[in-house]
């Protein structure tokens, strides 16, 4: 670097330069970064992950077809349409055909029929309603329970404690299929009284079979979630602002709401996205087993059960629910996993 | 280029390539040190002064990028080195000590285990001699029991022990160079007194040089022989010890030495912090970075980046209260 | 460590009791038995058959009986397969499934330890993303998809494995793909993330800063460190997928436990069920025993309580 002369100093400097800069002026040039709230922060960058937008719109669109669409679909999931048994996707009956002729509008069967003549998207969409059904409301049942019995562990701790993790234990150790057929027959009976009360009859719509499965869900597993969350608060009690806010005399509902609901709110939103798909994948895997929901209800997983043995003359009736329960679980995979990159703190960079 | 300098780093600029943008850690960092001399690099926290020193050994973390500069240490040219050449050079010609003793050590080896690997890997020591050797350094760095601690685990010891195993560890190969990572922000006050002091004592006996990074300005008056102070990726002034701490010129070192409570004044002297946050390198400003939160800060500071003057043959600073003093006195400072 | 093993053993043992009381009841609490027809009338054939296997006692004294002859080892005959007691029963079948479900595991760990580690360390380039979306495909798959389309592919359409049984090693390819996959895909995630958490640990940039080489910065310094989220795992996954996947085995027709133990729920083989019980949920527990010490002889700072 060169020295440069007095003289090339004055050539470059005016005296006006070395005139104090006031206050406005030095903050102009401190650029801050426009602070942002958790939640904000959070969803800009779930926006910007491109995976888990694309996710959530297959979600989305899967949604429509399972809850819209079929309710103005031309065919029904259980009418057995007689001469239509077994036809090809896009294939037509011949009465299909005659109707045609005469000029009638008749909407093509996208997937074909099954062997008993019943419109085969339809049953898709019906069945992938259920599988969701199923996800969200299980979900729903186990962070409820789980959460609950979770955070009571982790604050009594103790004894109250040390039982639930027993029980916890032993849940975690009787084989889970087990539980789930002996449940469902113990509960099928029940159930069915129980749908004969006035007050009730929307258990028969649903199926005593569902609620079982529900049930199920609500008794089993809880246990993962209950572990997360009492893990979560038993690591967030041991942190110095915690400590440093009960030493500012805060008291106890102050600490939960402010200190550790919001440090785990990222966690726990997270780990119910990701138990969606394990609940799907539960119940297509009970339903796959003849042990799901009952017939003529159909579930992407007894659609594929039933699919099996005619799966070289009908290989469609196969892979249609298997693509499609296979793409459900990997979309709500990949936008939980959005979820967390952008919601859990502790990855934040 | 002078070739009596162990370290001479010339012009270096490093980037961390982060989703968010570019952040420039390093913009024209220049500093050199001869064999056995004792650097300190002070500045507050995101300065720099880490990032140069890892430089010199390629130890940049993952997103970061050398993207201009010239690096020289010990006959290398350390910016064409490959990921080979510096296994062979990293504890061998330059160590160093991190900040946080408790998880420097890996948890699942032995002490041990951990300093003989780096005498193996850089003599051809069998197991017997590294092993013997590994005492003898456990205990010239005042550990007792050597022996009974090689066998122990790092979670068996306590955080100014964990530190004498880095030192340890560091010195296994004698090396020409020391870097300390602000090696006793860690530790207890009397701790940190024993580590220094060991340090100097292994220093003299084995004659190598140090680069001693630190906020803390009373280690460095008491250690080193020159200091330079980093300011947002840039080096705002350099000087032997009595220079930065009797005459400093930049505006950022007299806030710096402002902010230190000295025991040796008799009034009741205020301490006088340094207002305002450090600046944002993702997106830093024009001019001279410490201008927003400078007490003198002028027009030109908002504008242009400060000029090098020369104070003398050791002493430097980038400030224009340097250029508006030669205006009004009309002469220049030498 | 002999304490705190015999102090788990103890443990284990409570857990294992409470699981077959608890089955126990609940099977018996659920309407129906093992020899009732659809037909409401007993027989006299029924009534015959009851009495031999003491089912018409009260149920507090048909408790304590198996108990008492459990705890000998005795787990009774089983109430369908006649002749056979429960225990050759499982001793036979048990083995198919531990060979197939052995394999799977192997294959999971050969497979998900390299590639984890490899997306790791190749982290966000194309490897990494490559490495990425099989293991999330992996996951999302459930079993019988993966099956099925096993099954129509390979066995249907090209017909170079057999579809069903167990026999030669081409038997073993299908199952042990389908029963494969989802640990496989499992421990490539954890094995990347811990990786990744491990990489970024201070030990790790001193061993660097040692002059420790890149191949043994990974397989000395991190992989111990980074394999224990891996070890918790495998233990519970070993005892799951050793007794058999009924999905599996069931599609493939493999005459395993799994299969055995959907078959004795639902026809309601009481003695089956309550040996095939007990035997899963001695393994599971013998599993994280394992797990356990393994954890301790991994990673010292862990103390045995």
């Amino acid at each position: 670097m060169k020295e440069p002369n007095a003289m090339s100093f004055h050539v470059k400097y005016k005296p006006e330069d070395f005139m104090p800069a006031n206050e406005e002026e030095k903050q102009s040039q401190v650029i801050m970064r426009e602070s942002v709230g958790f939640w904000q922060d959070g969803f800009r960058r779930l926006r910007k992950n491109k995976v888990a937008m694309v996710s959530l719109f297959v979600i989305i669109v899967i949604m429509i077809f399972s809850f819209i669409v079929p309710s103005f679909y031309p065919y029904d999931y259980k009418t057995q349409i007689k001469g239509s048994e077994n036809l090809h996707p896009m294939q037509y009956s011949e009465k299909e055909i005659e109707r045609m002729d005469a000029g009638e509008k008749v909407f093509p069967h996208v997937l074909g029929t099954d062997k008993m003549g019943r419109d085969y998207a339809i049953r898709v969409m019906m069945g992938s309603r259920i599988s969701l059904l199923v996800g969200l409301i299980a979900t729903a049942i186990i962070f409820v329970i789980g959460s609950l019995i979770g955070s009571i562990s982790a604050f009594f701790g103790g004894w109250v404690d040390l039982i639930i993790m027993r029980i916890v234990d032993i849940i975690y150790t009787i084989p889970d299929f087990l539980l789930i057929v002996l449940l469902s027959f113990a509960l099928k009976d029940p159930l069915a009284k129980l749908a004969q009360l006035p007050g009730f009859g929307w258990m028969q719509i649903v199926g005593s079979n569902l609620i079982s499965i529900f049930i199920v869900f609500a008794l089993l597993y809880w246990v993962g979630m209950a572990r997360m969350v009492r893990s979560q608060i038993l690591t967030l009690k041991e942190n110095d602002y915690v400590m440093a806010a009960k030493a500012l005399g805060a008291k106890d509902g102050r600490i939960i709401k402010k200190h550790l609901l919001t440090n785990c709110i990222g966690t726990l939103i997270v780990t119910t996205t990701l138990q969606i798909p394990s609940s799907i994948f539960t119940e297509s895997y009970l339903s796959f087993l003849g042990m799901g929901v009952a017939v003529p209800l159909p579930s992407l997983g007894s659609l594929a059960s039933d699919a099996i043995n005619g799966m070289i003359t009908f290989p469609y009736l196969l892979f249609a629910p298997c693509l499609l329960i296979s793409l459900i679980i990997l979309s709500f995979n990949l936008f939980g996993d959005g979820l967390r990159d952008a919601f859990d703190p502790k990855l934040k960079n | 280029m002078d070739n009596n300098y162990l370290v001479d780093i010339q012009h270096e600029r490093l980037s961390f390539f982060t989703p968010a943008g570019e952040v420039k850690a390093l913009n024209d960092v220049s500093i050199h040190l001869k064999e056995g001399e004792v650097l300190g690099i002070v500045g507050e926290s995101g300065s720099g002064k880490s990032v140069t020193a890892y430089s010199l050994m390629g130890l940049t973390a993952y997103p970061g990028k050398l993207i201009g500069g010239e690096l020289h240490f010990n006959g290398h040219e350390v910016e064409k080195m490959t990921e080979k050449d510096f296994s062979k050079m990293r504890g061998k010609e330059v160590s160093i000590i991190f900040q946080d003793p408790l998880t420097s050590l890996n948890p699942v080896y032995t002490i041990g285990n951990q300093i003989m690997e780096v005498i193996r890997l850089h003599t051809d020591a069998d197991k017997k001699k590294a092993y013997a050797r590994a005492v003898e350094l456990l205990s010239l760095v005042g550990i007792n029991e050597p022996e009974k601690r090689m066998k122990q685990y790092p979670h068996e010891l306590s955080g100014g022990m964990r530190q004498r195993v880095m030192i340890a560890i560091a010195l296994a190969c004698e090396p020409k160079l020391l870097i300390a990572d602000e090696p006793t922000t860690a530790l207890d006050v009397t701790i940190q007194a024993q580590i220094l002091e060991l340090m100097m004592e292994l220093k003299d006996k084995l004659g190598m040089a140090i680069i001693m990074i630190t906020h803390d300005l009373g280690i460095v008056a008491s250690m080193c022989d020159r200091i330079a102070v980093m300011y947002a990726g840039r080096i705002v002034e350099t000087g032997t010890c009595d220079e930065i701490f009797y005459h400093p010129k930049h505006e950022y070192t007299k806030g710096l030495l402002e902010s230190i409570p000295r025991l040796d004044s008799t009034k009741h002297e205020k301490l006088i912090p340094i207002e305002g946050n450090p600046v944002d390198l993702l997106n830093p400003p024009e001019g001279c970075a410490f201008a927003p939160r400078c007490k003198n800060c002028m027009k030109i500071c908002l504008r242009e980046n400060p000029p090098k003057t020369d104070f003398s043959k050791t002493h430097y600073a980038y400030c224009f209260m340097n250029q508006k003093a030669e205006m009004e006195g009309g002469n220049t400072n030498e | 460590m002999l304490k705190y093993i015999a102090k788990r053993i103890g443990l284990a043992l409570i857990t294992i009791f409470t699981v077959a009381t608890l089955t126990f009841f609940l099977m018996n609490m659920v309407p129906g038995g093992p020899f009732l027809s659809e037909k409401a009338v007993r027989t006299a054939a029924q009534a015959a058959l009851e009495a031999k296997y003491g089912l018409d006692k009260p149920l507090s004294q048909q408790y304590l009986t198996y108990m008492k002859d459990a705890l000998h080892g005795d787990f009774g005959e089983s109430l369908k397969q006649r002749g056979r007691t429960v225990t050759s029963i499982i001793v036979s079948k048990f083995p198919v499934s531990a060979r197939v479900g052995g394999l799977s595991v192997i294959v999971a760990l050969l497979v998900g330890i390299p590639l984890g580690c490899l997306a790791a360390t190749h982290r966000g380039k194309t490897l990494d993303s490559v490495i990425s979306v099989i293991s999330t495909c992996g996951i999302a798959v459930p079993s019988f998809v993966i099956c099925t389309l096993l099954l129509y592919f390979l066995g249907s359409k090209v017909k170079i494995l057999p579809t069903y049984g167990i026999g030669t090693w081409k038997h073993y390819v299908m199952p042990v793909i389908a029963l494969a996959l989802y640990p496989t895909a499992y421990i490539m995630r954890l094995m990347r993330s811990s990786m990744l958490d491990v990489l970024g640990q201070d030990y790790m940039r001193t061993a660097t800063a040692k002059g420790v080489k890149p191949f043994f910065r990974l397989f000395k310094h991190a992989l111990r460190n980074a394999l224990l989220p891996v070890i918790t795992y495998v233990g519970p996954m070993m005892a799951y997928t050793m007794t058999g996947s009924f999905v599996v085995e069931k599609i493939f027709t493999i005459p395993g436990l799994g299969n055995e133990f959907v078959s004795s729920i639902i026809n309601r083989d009481y003695t089956m069920i309550m040996g095939t019980t007990i035997f899963l949920a001695t393994l599971m527990v013998v599993m994280n025993v394992l797990v356990d010490i393994v954890y301790k002889i991994v990673d010292p700072r862990i103390k045995l309580k």
